[in-house]
């Protein structure tokens, strides 16, 4: 295992070890260059992780202050937490339930496919699928992605199984147990599912992909890789050419100490990349660093999401065994007849009882309320996720007042839906109920979106360096040796659950990164 | 639900049954809560015991489930006990809160909110502070600290830590038969 010198300014420094930094500093790493990952977290490792929700919520969540604005109710009933993610090394990967869906054609298109809609800053990426394919393909093989590379689907769950009964009774015909980054069989090291649930808690049999123990380590092996959990960055620095110098963070003591580098990659997820960006600004930048556009912490998306649970007269018992167990695809591509643009995927999902009680409907009291959880045991779930439109106005900045125990200031974040949003959400609802309801559902609840998990867009990628903040490479317009390598980067959200292309683009960065210090470009 | 419709029972007049029904639930004794049908006490350091009382009633008016008992809700109420120990600001809170709310049950029902008899009557008076911060707090902590007693789970069928008995891959994932 590395350990690098605060002078050595040969390394590329990656802030975050989650899908994209931890990817990127383990592809860098086996290919010989020295990389060092500053993670804000700690290290927890699997013997760690807790089968108890709040208990595990409280070991790996982000909990520090952030704020909130806007008309989305998650402001209204969590405040201060806008985005259920990871502060811990693995990132959002130790959470994460496994889904991992490639985009669709169009959906690197879209302002071409879906003309200009009022509200909506809608860009074409500047890569098409088939750029990203050899990439797709590269990160299943990696993440051992059931239906791909001849492994089989994990066998479905009760959860499951309600979902596909009703799917298939109104006639949906892409149902199946999904495309997961859950080992269906032995694979890469690592066991098969046992189906122990408690997959946002953190994989206790590492069936689960997860950077923190299927990519990390095969990169500190080399020699070339160093992870620094308890570092979080506060600035990054540069010189009177405007190149990035190194950073600074506070350690595991709260002192702040410099560390020097060669590339700095921003991946601390899209509430934190932006952040870090804008707390950046000095005379030369004084908008914060990337930002000639004005797009840093804009454009930030969410995906349109709810959840509908419905409730049966024997039980369900949906909690045993995966959590995203299962699909429906039918809803994900694009027809406008619908009365909206873009589609959302119907993935199953569960909360244990303390989880439930919180999200099902939040602020709800009395017996209406208890009347839902007393059916507990009764209940399947399913989650929705469709492709949300970016607005300029929803952004992250720095709060003007609240400040972290560093002194930095904390990521405000402004949210309100699109009318294409709320058009999606509400029929996906409907038709949620409706499959629940042909599975013989005796009611049925819809549940507001939950903070967000898949936090994207807030330094999109562009053709143009008006447009956005990074090239197709994830480096930064404005900053040749200054990249960012998480969601942050994704010039709109698709359908799918952003993972696996996060993963993807981290390889294909880690590629032209080692490509560009070759050619002494950076 | 009206003061003229509740339904007296046994004979006895409505005062007398309010009463004998307090008193057989929850008794206060020398600082503590005695709940004999339960076979619990729970002793209140900082809080008044009335106060406890009561907060255990609004902590079930609030997130009520029959098949939950008083023991349940009383274990949330000495969080709040604790926190008032350490707290005068906190304890201020609680006190003031639920002053208030005597005020407004004499107000209405000529009782203390504990001692009004009907779930309904109750609720009817929550719903008139649901948006005030002590209705809040109670609120918010409690769908933690009530939902996340590890001995509240199985009466909602909940099964709860998994990894060390091998998860459910052997033990019913896919057990569902009705479909």
């Amino acid at each position: 295992m590395a350990k690098f010198d605060l002078n050595d300014d040969s390394l590329v420094v990656i802030v975050g070890s989650g899908a994209g930094g931890g990817t990127l500093g383990t592809e860098l790493a086996l290919k010989g260059v020295k990389t060092l990952i500053l993670e804000a977290g700690g290290r927890n490792e699997i013997e760690d992780f807790v089968n108890d929700e709040w208990a595990s919520f409280s070991q790996l969540a982000w909990t520090d202050m952030r704020t909130t604005s806007g008309s989305w109710r998650v402001h209204k009933d969590f405040a201060n937490l806008p985005a259920w993610i990871v502060k811990s090394v693995g990132g959002s990967t130790v959470h994460w339930a496994g889904a991992s869906l490639r985009f669709q054609e169009h959906e690197f298109k879209t302002r071409t496919t879906y003309g200009n809609l009022g509200g909506a800053n809608l860009l074409d990426w500047p890569i098409t699928l088939a750029d990203m394919e050899p990439y797709y393909a590269k990160a299943e093989d990696k993440m051992g992605v059931t239906r791909t590379n001849n492994i089989p689907g994990l066998p479905g769950n009760n959860n499951f199984k309600v979902l596909e009964a009703g799917a298939k009774k109104v006639g949906y015909k892409e149902v199946h147990t999904g495309r997961m980054a859950i080992n269906s069989q032995p694979r890469d090291g690592r066991g098969a599912c046992q189906q122990i649930g408690f997959c946002f808690q953190g994989c206790k049999s590492g069936a689960k992909w997860s950077t923190l123990y299927a990519e990390i380590p095969k990169g500190e092996a080399t020699g070339n890789l160093e992870v620094r959990p308890n570092s979080q960055v506060i600035q990054i620095e540069h010189d009177a050419s405007g190149k990035a110098t190194g950073v600074v963070y506070a350690d595991k003591d709260g002192k702040m100490q410099r560390q020097k580098a060669r590339v700095v990659a921003v991946a601390g997820n899209s509430l934190e990349s932006p952040r870090l960006l804008l707390n950046s600004a000095s005379n030369m930048f004084p908008d914060g660093l990337a930002n000639s556009s004005g797009q840093v912490g804009r454009n930030y998306m969410r995906h349109m999401t709810a959840s509908v649970y419905g409730v049966f007269d024997r039980p369900v018992r949906m909690w045993r065994g995966t959590t995203m167990a299962g699909i429906v695809r039918d809803e994900a591509a694009h027809d406008t007849k619908r009365g909206f643009v873009g589609g959302y995927e119907l993935e199953t999902l569960s909360l244990g009882l303390p989880f439930m009680a919180a999200f099902l409907n939040p602020g709800g009291w009395g017996r209406e309320f208890t009347s839902a959880i007393d059916s507990y045991e009764n209940m399947a779930g399913m989650w929705i996720v469709g492709e949300d439109m970016p607005q300029e106005t929803n952004r992250v900045t720095l709060d003007p007042v609240a400040k972290d125990k560093f002194g930095m200031p904390v990521a405000s974040v402004h949210f309100d839906d699109h009318a294409n949003d709320t058009a999606m959400r509400s029929h996906a609802w409907s038709r949620g109920k409706a499959i629940y309801e042909a599975a013989g559902a005796t009611n049925i609840y819809p549940t507001p979106p939950y903070p967000s998990t898949h936090n994207l867009g807030t330094n999109r990628m562009s053709e143009k360096a008006r447009d956005g903040v990074v090239n197709a490479h994830g480096q930064t317009h404005d900053i040749k040796n200054l990249f960012v390598s998480d969601g942050s980067q994704f010039t709109t959200g698709g359908a799918e659950n952003p993972t696996l292309t996060i993963v993807a683009l981290a390889i294909r960065q880690a590629d032209y990164i080692a490509g560009e210090m070759g050619k002494k470009t950076i | 639900m009206s003061k003229n419709s509740i339904p007296v029972t046994s004979g006895l007049d409505r005062r007398a049954f309010l009463t004998r029904t307090a008193a057989t639930a929850i008794a206060i004794s020398s600082g503590a809560l005695i709940c004999a049908g339960e076979a619990w006490g729970l002793e209140v350091k900082a809080l008044k015991p009335e106060t406890a009382r009561t907060l255990i009633k609004l902590a079930r008016d609030i997130y009520p489930h029959d098949r939950l008992a008083d023991k349940f809700y009383a274990v949330a109420v000495k969080g709040y006990d604790e926190k008032s120990g350490k707290d005068p600001a906190t304890l201020a809170k609680f006190e003031g809160g639920v002053g208030a709310l005597d005020a407004a049950a004499k107000a209405a029902h000529g009782v203390a909110y504990a001692d009004i008899g009907w779930e309904a009557d109750r609720v009817a008076l929550l719903r008139q502070i649901q948006d005030g911060g002590f209705f809040q707090g109670i609120r918010s902590d409690l769908v933690v600290s009530l939902y996340n007693q590890k001995e509240v789970w199985p009466l909602f069928g909940y099964e709860g830590e998994s990894a060390s008995k091998g998860g459910y891959v052997n033990r019913g994932f896919n057990d569902i038969q009705w479909l």
